[in-house]
């Protein structure tokens, strides 16, 4: 059994560790769409974490734990002044001014000579491992789990769902908007330092517009309303090359086709599943049978 | 100096062009179409197809890469807005599902021509030079100027003045009410669609025709500063993305003069924070908060 882990490790070693990464990014965007915010800067974010760590580690020789911290405690920093004018902007307003910020980071990395500039950093040295990836994910998911059912689980629900109605019964709606905003730009710098420390280099045309889009693409398809649910959409989406590798035979390309299979993923998921991949699980005839079960228990009971 | 000016306003008509097809469809729907983008890339390729290879003239070809950029806003009405228009959502919705169909549509044109850049034959158009005083351009990019203002009037006229323009302003202030007075939405809405694709299509074609350059990935630039040309200009005005293209071309040039070239990208993107957050509803902007 564990002879059959380990070679599926070795097989797929990669894929398990980007895999957990993207699922750390699409955590990253579930606390800002949980509250009904819909920002594309995660991507800007994981890029100053990215630099963050790769500068730290190589320049100033930190120790790894305090690079990955440092990564998303800078991320966290920048996103307290953008998300306090930002956030006032609603829907696809807000959406816009964070695609705006993304750009001027990206082309601020771009143009930074100390950071190597368009061709970013090489030689980051190799530090994270799969357990660091997956600690930080199990952590995650353990935070989202107790946030759920918690007053600023409620509170951030309240919000997505009318904005106005959570002011008036008292909820700060400012504090919590700029909270979750700066939560995720923390998970995501971290996101960004631990990949740094995973592929050597530091790109910073990697933090652009597409990923902000790739990471959007893991939270919808898995599902936005619970917090599993990202975590299934970047497993799922990250590892379709492989899934595609599969049907070489029927003429797949796996390169070309990723696109091509992921485009067409959300495209069924945002017609047919809006709730994502998760809301699978909760198929009509499995609750139906339970309904009727109940139904029949309370019968049998009696009045 | 005045060949800047000259180099601003035709990378702006092409911007403006871009932009009035974005601002079209926001104008009416309120919705961002993400797959704007990937029909000005289609086109270009369409244009490419039938002069490399059928031996087409220009004309035709532009023609064809117009009638297929119709069809695709036509595609994109059908698969990617009319079955999520009534959801609560329906923004977030259709962001996703234009994304969607953009992936697909750059997947596709990545299956069939090819990572690499592609051009037109050196002959497409007859090369001939002006000059203005000091300043330079040949007669394909006057063609291209001349030719996005006449059609970005010509889509203003259509909007004010006649009956189509009309069911559009109407469903874009109450699509109920239009839909009481016997304005059949659902025509006006994929009109739209067809004809916003169209004028992207067009500034497709003229790009990868001016740049010399048509590839899968050709649009994203495009795309974002279309963005900032519309928040410019103010959401959903089709004179306000015309100044804003014309601007932001001008802008441009003028920091890559002042600071350098490397700033020419951020430019765009300053721009677009700073009116967000001084003045969201743009040089043209009708409505000054939206509500819940």
């Amino acid at each position: 059994m564990l002879g059959a882990l380990h070679a599926f490790y070795t097989q797929h070693s990669a894929l398990i560790q980007v895999g957990g990464i993207n699922a750390i990014l699409a955590i990253s965007l579930y606390f800002t769409l949980a509250t009904g915010l819909l920002s594309l800067a995660n991507a800007a974010f994981m890029g100053i974490g990215a630099y963050t760590g790769a500068l730290l580690t190589m320049r100033a020789h930190w120790p790894f734990p305090l690079v990955v911290l440092a990564g998303g405690v800078l991320a966290a920093t920048t996103a307290v002044p953008l998300g306090l004018p930002v956030l006032r902007l609603r829907g696809v307003f807000l959406a816009i001014a964070t695609i705006g910020f993304g750009e001027v980071v990206r082309i601020f990395f771009i143009n930074w000579s100390y950071a190597g500039g368009a061709l970013g950093i090489d030689g980051v040295p190799r530090k994270t491992t799969w357990w660091h990836i997956y600690l930080a994910l199990v952590l995650l998911l353990f935070i989202c789990w107790r946030l759920r059912r918690s007053r600023a689980g409620y509170a951030m629900e309240a919000i997505r769902q009318d904005e106005a109605a959570s002011a008036t019964m008292g909820i700060n709606v400012t504090a919590y908007k700029v909270a979750v905003f700066v939560a995720g730009a923390f998970i995501a710098g971290i996101a960004g330092s631990l990949q740094a420390h995973l592929r050597y280099i530091v790109d910073p045309n990697d933090y652009g517009f597409s990923t902000a889009v790739d990471i959007l693409v893991y939270a919808v398809v898995g599902g936005m309303n619970v917090f599993i649910g990202p975590v299934i959409g970047a497993a799922l989406i990250t590892a379709l090359p492989d899934i595609l590798r599969q049907f070489t035979s029927l003429g797949v390309q796996p390169g070309p086709d990723r696109a091509l299979a992921s485009g067409i993923v959300l495209l069924l998921v945002i017609l047919f599943l809006p709730e994502g991949l998760v809301s699978i699980a909760r198929f009509r005839p499995w609750r139906r049978r339970q309904t009727t079960a109940i139904a029949t228990q309370r019968a049998r009971a009696g009045p | 100096m005045a060949q800047q000016i000259v180099n601003g306003i035709f990378a702006g008509s092409i911007y403006a062009l871009f932009a009035v097809g974005y601002t079209l469809v926001f104008g009416i729907l309120d919705i961002l179409n993400l797959a704007h983008q990937a029909v000005f890339m289609m086109a270009a390729f369409a244009a490419l197809q039938a002069v490399l290879k059928w031996k087409w003239n220009f004309g035709p070809a532009l023609l064809f890469a117009t009638a297929i950029a119709g069809v695709l806003g036509i595609l994109i009405y059908y698969i990617a807005y009319r079955p999520l228009r009534r959801r609560p959502d329906t923004y977030f919705s259709t962001l996703i599902s234009t994304i969607a169909f953009a992936a697909i549509l750059e997947a596709l044109a990545l299956r069939w021509y090819g990572a690499r850049t592609s051009r037109f034959p050196l002959n497409t158009f007859p090369d001939h030079t002006f000059h203005i005083g000091s300043a330079a351009f040949t007669l394909l990019q006057a063609v291209i100027v001349a030719g996005a203002l006449v059609l970005t009037l010509g889509l203003q006229a259509l909007v004010r003045y006649t009956r189509l323009g009309k069911a559009m302003r109407a469903v874009a202030e109450n699509e109920r009410a239009a839909r009481v007075l016997g304005i059949d939405v659902e025509r006006v809405v994929l009109v739209s669609f067809a004809i916003s694709s169209a004028l992207g299509g067009i500034a497709g074609v003229m790009y990868g025709l001016v740049y010399n350059s048509v590839a899968p990935g050709m649009g994203h630039a495009v795309e974002l500063k279309g963005l900032s040309v519309i928040v410019l200009g103010g959401m959903g005005s089709i004179p306000g993305a015309v100044l804003g293209g014309f601007l932001l071309g001008l802008v441009e040039v003028a920091s890559v003069a002042q600071l350098g070239s490397n700033t020419r990208d951020a430019v765009a993107f300053i721009v677009l924070f700073a009116i967000l957050l001084l003045r969201p509803r743009g040089l043209f902007g009708r409505r000054l908060v939206r509500e819940v």
